[in-house]
C-alpha cells in the first residue's frame, strides 16, 4: 500500500465567486484526508488518499468525488457507513479543511 | 485484587492473546456481588468450509472512542460497578479469544443484562473488520447488527416506506445520538444523495432476515475472492 494525493486541474480545485463590491476572487479548495479498511482498501488498493473538495462541500460530496476516481468503491455503496474525524456521520455533515474521513465498510468484530 | 469503582478498562490488543483473568480482576471490587462475562472465540468453519486462519484489524483510535462511548451507555442503563472490555487484532488463531466483556454489579441482574448489551454494541458500531480465509478462498465478514443500527431496521420491519423501522430503540438497545438524528450510522436512505435509496433499505432488510432464518445471527457475507 502507498499514500497518494488526488490532484485536479487548477481549474476545478479553486472556483470564483463574486464578492460584496461584485468583483470575482477565487476561494481555495479544502483538503480532506480519507481512510479506507478492510474492504474499501481492497476495493481501492489504498489504505488511505487526499480529496480537494470545495468549501462548503458535504461527507457525500467527497464520497461522490471518491467514487469517481474508485469505481470499484462503488460496490458498497449501500452497505458503508462514513465516520468523520473518528465519528460516525451522517452525509449531509459539512467538511473542514484537514477532517478525516474514515470509509467503514460492514464492520464484524467480535 | 480490586479495582477502584467507576474505572471502565478499554483495550485493543494486537498480535497477542487475551488476558482474561486481568479483565475479571479489573471488574471484581468488594462491593460488587456479580461479575458477568462474554467470550467471542474464532471458529473452525462456516457454511461447511474449513476456515484456515482469521485476521482482524480496526481503526483503532475511533474504535478505542466507541468502546468507551458504549460503556457510558451500559451505565446509563444499568447500575454498573465496573467494565472491561477488550478485542484483539491481527491473526487469531481458530479457538482463541478475539473479544471479551467483563461487567460487574451489586446483584446479577445489572451485570448480565449490562453484558448482553456491552457485545451487541461492540458488534454493531466499533470499527473492526474480520477476515475469514479459507482453503479456496477469504471473505471480509459483515455483522447484522452493524446493518440493524446503520438502516435502522429489524427483522421485524416489514415495510420499506419507513412507517415499520423499529431500530435498536424499540429492540431495547438504542442509545441515541449515534450519527444522525435518528441514532443511526451515517449514509441512510434520504441522505440527499441518489445513490441512496430505498432499495438499499430493501435489500439489506431481506438480507438480515435471510440470515435469522438460517440461524447465522452474527455471520453475513460477501464473497470477496
Amino acid at each position: 500500500m502507498e499514500d497518494i494525493t488526488m490532484t485536479t486541474d487548477k481549474e476545478t480545485q479553486e472556483r470564483e465567486i463574486k464578492d460584496e463590491k461584485g468583483k470575482l476572487k477565487s476561494l481555495p479548495s479544502i483538503e480532506i484526508k480519507v481512510l479506507f479498511f478492510a474492504r474499501a482498501r481492497d476495493l481501492t488498493g489504498f489504505t488511505n488518499t487526499v480529496v480537494s473538495v470545495k468549501p462548503g462541500c458535504t461527507t457525500l460530496d467527497c464520497v461522490a468525488e471518491l467514487f469517481s476516481k474508485f469505481p470499484s468503491l462503488r460496490e458498497i455503496k449501500d452497505s458503508m457507513a462514513l465516520a468523520l474525524n473518528k465519528e460516525y456521520a451522517p452525509g449531509n455533515t459539512i467538511l473542514n479543511n484537514g477532517d478525516e474521513l474514515a470509509i467503514i465498510p460492514p464492520i464484524s468484530g467480535g | 485484587m480490586s479495582t477502584p469503582e467507576g474505572e471502565d478498562l478499554v483495550e485493543i490488543i494486537e498480535d497477542a492473546p487475551l488476558d482474561l483473568t486481568k479483565y475479571i480482576n479489573h471488574v471484581r471490587n468488594p462491593s460488587s456481588g456479580a461479575i458477568a462475562t462474554f467470550s467471542g472465540t474464532t471458529r473452525d468453519s462456516f457454511n461447511g468450509k474449513r476456515v484456515l486462519e482469521l485476521r482482524y484489524e480496526a481503526y483503532i483510535p475511533m474504535a478505542i472512542r466507541e468502546l468507551r462511548s458504549i460503556c457510558s451507555s451500559a451505565r446509563s442503563k444499568w447500575k454498573i460497578k465496573s467494565i472491561a472490555l477488550a478485542h484483539r487484532l491481527g491473526v487469531v488463531p481458530v479457538g482463541e479469544d478475539s473479544v471479551f466483556v467483563a461487567a460487574s454489579s451489586v446483584h446479577r441482574i445489572d451485570a448480565l443484562n449490562a453484558c448482553k448489551f456491552l457485545i451487541d454494541e461492540i458488534k454493531a458500531r466499533v470499527p473492526i473488520w474480520k477476515k475469514e480465509v479459507y482453503e479456496n478462498g477469504e471473505v471480509w465478514k459483515e455483522n447484522s447488527e452493524f446493518f440493524l443500527k446503520k438502516f435502522g431496521l429489524s427483522e421485524e420491519a416489514k415495510a420499506c416506506d419507513g412507517s415499520e423501522k423499529p431500530g435498536f430503540e424499540k429492540l431495547g438497545f438504542g442509545d441515541g445520538g449515534l450519527g444522525d438524528d435518528n441514532g443511526q450510522l451515517g449514509l441512510d436512505e434520504g441522505g440527499g444523495n441518489p445513490n441512496y435509496g430505498r432499495s438499499s433499505c430493501c435489500r439489506h432488510k431481506e438480507r438480515v432476515s435471510s440470515g435469522m432464518e438460517n440461524g447465522k445471527e452474527d455471520d453475513k457475507e460477501r464473497e470477496n475472492m
